[in-house]
């Protein structure tokens, strides 16, 4: 096991921790077919970690056992130094992990306002009477959520907008609004599936400053899935690389780049 | 003109938040408030009681009960009826077993017991939805009228197999039994309309309502932000029963007087609140008003017009209504699925810019 204490300062000079999500040994089943096959990495405190591979690979399976829709077979889950036993999705969310999705999973019949603050939801403790009577507690605490909700707004600059139906927006601001529901939560760990699947080259850019700017201001660390290499190598710290389940590199963008397996596994390999 | 929010400027969020962020709309809440509470029941007589007021606000309650359920919540539920009938029958034993308690008190608490039924008969939902769901909804409907059938500790034994509500008094006045005054009768009905829309109007304004509605909209992303799905949907059949129950209640005890189960809340009833929710619209308070008023509305229409005005036989007239019904619930469902409160929604949309539509 790595060093917890072991931390260290970026060149760009973000603070990288411990050890905040540890998964040992994870191994994944559906039927006879085997999604993950002992995969052991680690996330550290502040960095932004990529997970990578071809289609297929077994990425967002792994994302779903992070967030708890999966409980694999095999391995273990440890994160802030504690092994997690098995849990229901909105179990793990009360420990202070976010995701967003890869096909946007926003709550269409409600306001941009309501789909984020709906991401506060465990913040929120009001009982049910409280909250029928709309009692000093209820509406104080309406208030000071929504005052969290409205910096997370200024932050991804969708003030314009905060009233309008998700179902009338753009892709691109739905997804945006996705990742602010998913910053109301003020995670520890936020996981990203493919944030940037489907966009253009300026909202790409647009996206890829946020998450760099929730990692730097917010001290968020995140987990991500993305196809686009050019964004993996730009933002993240290390990468994971999977194909066909297993953890074929583990690095630097700069070492994985260089790993023979995974240019082997992007651009294929003469069989002789 | 004065339908506008520009100039109107909030400075808190709790400002911001409020139900009625137009000044306008808020000074209509409150007259309608004032005539309701202080005008009409100086006017009402025995046939606008009967007819027309009292139904629209005890079907007002229904609606906005299964409004909570299946437009908010997403569940669909065919158990109105079957739930109206435990608020019925809780309110006739309560009213027998302790003849001296408050009617007001005996209402709550067939709400309150209605709510535990109804998440009882929740629970189903953690595994299925949709369809089959409405299904097990269905076979709440046919068991609980059966069971107030079969039985006779239900119905005190009577050999009708009726409940007939005694007379009640609250503060000195009748609201139950023959004796009853239209105006009081009316004025107990809306005492718990008013009560039950703020109460709804709160829940699905705060936490438990956007959860809800997030069940309603994507229960994967609900359950990966941290709603618990068997308390949100739980929560939401209780709930959602427990203004049923209270409609139940009144409708038994102050409104008809004397039911026979099968006959006042069979399978139709569960039809009838839910057609209210449709066409006044899923997922609006408003809308459970519009459409109770709509539906209530509508017959009494049909029959003023087709056997008074044009003096056509009733029986005709009376199958007219079931076409009309049945016609109008189709042309909602294809032309507004949202029903009358997103007609109203568009009409208050193009009245803020009214006339410069740009």
């Amino acid at each position: 096991m790595k060093d917890i204490a072991d931390s260290h300062v970026t060149a760009d000079g973000r603070t990288i921790g411990g050890v905040l999500m540890d998964m040992r040994g994870i191994t994944l089943r559906f039927g006879g077919v085997e999604a993950i096959k002992d995969i052991s990495f680690d996330i550290r405190e502040g960095e932004i970690r990529a997970i990578i591979g071809p289609n297929g690979a077994g990425k967002s399976s792994m994302l779903n056992v992070i967030s708890g829709f999966y409980n694999p077979q095999e391995g273990e889950v440890w994160f802030r130094g504690e092994k997690r036993p098995p849990m229901k999705p909105y179990q793990v969310a009360r420990l202070g992990i976010a995701r967003t999705f890869q096909n946007i999973a926003l709550f269409e019949g409600m306001s941009v306002l309501d789909n984020i603050m709906t991401g506060r939801l465990t913040h929120m403790k009001a009982g049910m009477l409280a909250q029928a009577i709309w009692t000093g507690k209820a509406e104080r605490e309406e208030t000071e959520n929504r005052e969290a909700v409205e910096r997370i707004i200024d932050f991804l600059e969708i003030q314009a907008i905060r009233k309008t139906p998700v179902s009338r927006l753009p892709y691109g601001l739905k997804k945006r609004v996705e990742l602010a529901r998913a910053l109301a939560a003020e995670p520890k760990l936020l996981l990203l599936d493919e944030p940037m699947a489907g966009m253009n080259v300026e909202e790409k850019e647009d996206m890829s400053r946020y998450i760099l700017d929730v990692n730097d201001e917010f001290g968020t660390t995140v987990a991500l899935i993305e196809h686009d290499m050019g964004v993996v190598m730009d933002i993240s710290d290390r990468v994971v690389v999977m194909d066909y389940g297993r953890k074929i590199g583990d690095g630097t963008p700069s070492e994985v780049r260089n790993n023979q397996d995974v240019i082997d596994a992007y651009l294929g390999v003469a069989h002789d | 003109m004065l339908y506008r929010e520009a100039g109107d400027f909030k400075t808190t969020y709790k400002a911001d938040s409020q139900t009625f962020p137009i000044a306008f709309d808020r000074w209509r809440y409150w007259a309608v408030l004032a005539v309701a509470w202080l005008v009409i029941p100086f006017f009402i007589n025995d046939y606008w009681a009967n007819a027309i007021l009292v139904p629209f606000l005890i079907y007002a309650i229904a609606a906005i009960g299964l409004n909570i359920l299946t437009g908010y919540c997403g569940q669909v539920s065919l158990g109105t009826g079957g739930f109206m009938a435990v608020g019925a029958y809780a309110v006739y034993k309560l009213m027998t077993v302790f003849p001296d308690v408050s009617m007001l008190v005996h209402i709550v608490l067939a709400g309150a017991i209605t709510a535990v039924v109804g998440a009882l008969f929740g629970l189903p939902s953690l595994r299925i939805k949709g369809f089959y769901l409405a299904v097990a909804t269905l076979a709440a409907q046919f068991f609980l009228v059966w069971l107030f059938n079969k039985v006779p500790w239900f119905y005190n034994y009577s050999a009708s197999g009726q409940i007939s509500a005694p007379e009640r008094f609250v503060f000195g006045q009748a609201v139950t039994g023959a004796n009853t005054a239209p105006a009081a009768q009316y004025l107990i009905c809306l005492l718990f309309v008013t009560i039950c829309a703020i109460l709804a109007r709160n829940l699905t304004r705060g936490t438990i309502g956007r959860s809800w509605m997030a069940i309603r909209d994507m229960d994967i992303a609900a359950e990966i932000i941290g709603v618990d799905p068997l308390k949100a949907k739980l929560t939401a059949f209780a709930v959602s029963s427990f203004f049923i129950g209270i409609s139940g209640a009144l409708f038994f005890a102050v409104y008809l007087g004397a039911v026979e189960v099968g006959e006042a809340f069979g399978i139709n009833k569960s039809f009838l609140v839910l057609f209210m929710c449709i066409i006044g619209g899923l997922g609006s308070i408003f809308g459970s008003f519009a459409g109770a008023a709509f539906l209530v509305l509508l017959p009494v229409a049909l029959k003023v017009l087709g056997a008074d005005v044009l003096g056509w036989p009733t029986q005709i007239v009376s199958h007219l209504q079931l076409v009309f019904v049945g016609g109008l619930i189709m042309f909602f469902l294809i032309k507004e699925p949202h029903g009358l409160a997103q007609l109203w929604r568009l009409t208050k949309e193009k009245l803020r810019l009214w006339p410069f539509p740009y």
